[in-house]
């Protein structure tokens, strides 16, 4: 195991909010290795640091004391071009809300950030169009978002999270939005890319299907990991919680 | 630093695309620009209004037809014997200028409405990579362009006013004896001002808008 790349370190993160006198300990010391290629679930339940430890990651935030490298570099350390830069070339973003850019078609929202890291725009059109088909929109890459289901938008954001192929897709609450068959497909969708691209998928969730895809689940209680699970754990306990529900 | 150099380079947005996207975001929403740019196409139709009225009144004044002086004098022009030039009253300059700032007010205004609207749209920006001055010159360019827009028009509205009023008051000469070189000159400088009052109004909405970092504009619930 000690051959196989982390490409994400947290190490004894806390995370301290002031909110007007009181101050809240978000995450009160986090230890987190990932390694390359996983799909990795957060869970837990909410207030308990799950989306804090996830912008963290992100580099969406800084902490308070502890360090987070991304591909061993310490993020605290990078400047706002290089944050960017980061955030441009290195991580993909999913969102429970989509946020698809509303003013422009689906193949804008993807070339988007293929130009803001310098491609030409033919080569832009020529990716957002593979990449829309992919996640089988191609027919589709004039539509504006709001001609677009809910599953579809999000299959939108999927695309534009790979357009500038990172390592990282980070993914909050992909599926909170979406029925449970729409769900499902998006789940599917994310475990192909991480299988058949490598990507490390990294998604903060209270969805229970995620968790027969995972390779790895972190649970978070009251800002600290509870425990890591890994696949093998995991099917057993999965298993339980199946036959309560039918019990 | 070098590797900062190198970075800078990295992450880049176009002039071309930056013109497209902005010019994009202006027509997708139509409607909500026409609105903060009304009172900039009223206050700048007022101000060339004002000015292609001097224009006018110097071209009849330079046609020496004491007749026509009387006319202009009876119209409200304060003209001593003397002048030879009929110049904006500092009362009306004084109402321009009040109309010019309310405009400026209301821009900022309208402009911060639409950057709180606009919050999610530019943290998913920034978490795909954008930097904080390609908001800003998004921003900047959006105002630069309703501004040229909306003041052009009001520009060209003012003087075909201006004109007009002045032609039932005077008769056909109200048009043809003022040098058009003047009249175009209020023109240009009206659709000027205006523009600058435009971009001049963003300022402070575009800097609120660029300084978000991307996690704040993820949690604002819009």
């Amino acid at each position: 195991m000690t051959s196989v790349k982390n490409i994400v370190r947290v190490k004894n993160v806390t995370k301290t909010f002031q909110l007007g006198k009181i101050a809240v300990h978000a995450l009160k010391g986090v230890d987190l290795e990932i390694a390359t290629g996983q799909y990795v679930s957060i869970m837990g339940p909410s207030g308990s640091g799950k989306s804090t430890l996830f912008n963290m990651i992100g580099g969406l935030d800084k902490p308070s004391t502890g360090k987070v490298f991304i591909d061993e570099v310490d993020i605290s350390q990078l400047d706002a071009y290089e944050l960017a830069w980061l955030r441009c070339r290195k991580i993909g973003y999913i969102f429970q809300t989509f946020n698809i850019i509303q003013v422009m078609t689906a193949l804008e929202n993807v070339t988007l950030p293929m130009t803001f890291a310098g491609m030409r725009n033919e080569d832009a059109i020529e990716k957002g169009m593979e990449l829309l088909e992919l996640v089988g929109l191609a027919d589709r890459f004039q539509h504006k978002p709001s001609e677009l289901s809910g599953g579809q938008q999000q299959r939108v954001a999927i695309a534009r999270a790979l357009a500038n192929d990172p390592a990282i897709i980070l993914a909050d609450e992909p599926t909170g939005n979406l029925d449970l068959t729409t769900g499902e497909e998006i789940i599917t969708l994310l475990k192909n890319l991480s299988r058949e691209r490598g990507v490390t998928i990294i998604s903060a969730t209270h969805d229970i299907k995620m968790l027969n895809v995972s390779d790895q689940v972190v649970w978070i209680r009251d800002g600290r990991i509870d425990k890591i699970e890994s696949r093998e754990e995991l099917t057993i306990s999965v298993g339980r919680i199946d036959a309560r529900a039918e019990a | 630093m070098n590797a900062t150099a190198r970075i800078h380079r990295q992450v880049v947005l176009p002039w071309g695309k930056s013109f497209e996207i902005a010019f994009n975001s202006i027509r997708v929403r139509f409607f909500r620009s026409m609105i903060t740019t009304m009172s900039l196409v009223l206050a700048v139709s007022f101000l060339s209004f004002v000015s292609v009225n001097t224009d006018v009144a110097n071209g009849l004044l330079a046609t020496g037809d004491p007749a026509l002086r009387q006319a202009l004098i009876h119209s409200g022009y304060d003209l001593q014997p003397e002048d030879t030039r009929a110049d904006s009253s500092p009362k009306q300059r004084w109402i321009v200028i009040l109309s010019l700032l309310v405009c400026v007010v209301g821009i900022v205004n309208a402009q911060l409405m639409a950057v709180t609207e606009r919050f999610r749209e530019i943290g998913t920006m920034k978490c795909l990579g954008a930097l904080d001055r390609f908001i800003l010159r998004l921003f900047l360019l959006e105002a630069g362009m309703q501004g040229l827009a909306g003041a052009g028009i009001g520009a060209l509205a003012g003087a075909v006013f201006a004109l007009l009023s002045n032609t039932i008051r005077f008769g056909a000469l109200a048009v043809t004896t003022p040098v058009s070189g003047d009249i175009l000159f209020s023109v240009a400088m009206a659709t000027g001002v205006g523009c600058l009052l435009s971009v001049i109004g963003v300022l402070y909405p575009a800097f609120v808008a660029a300084r978000m970092q991307p996690v704040e504009a993820m949690r604002s619930e819009h």
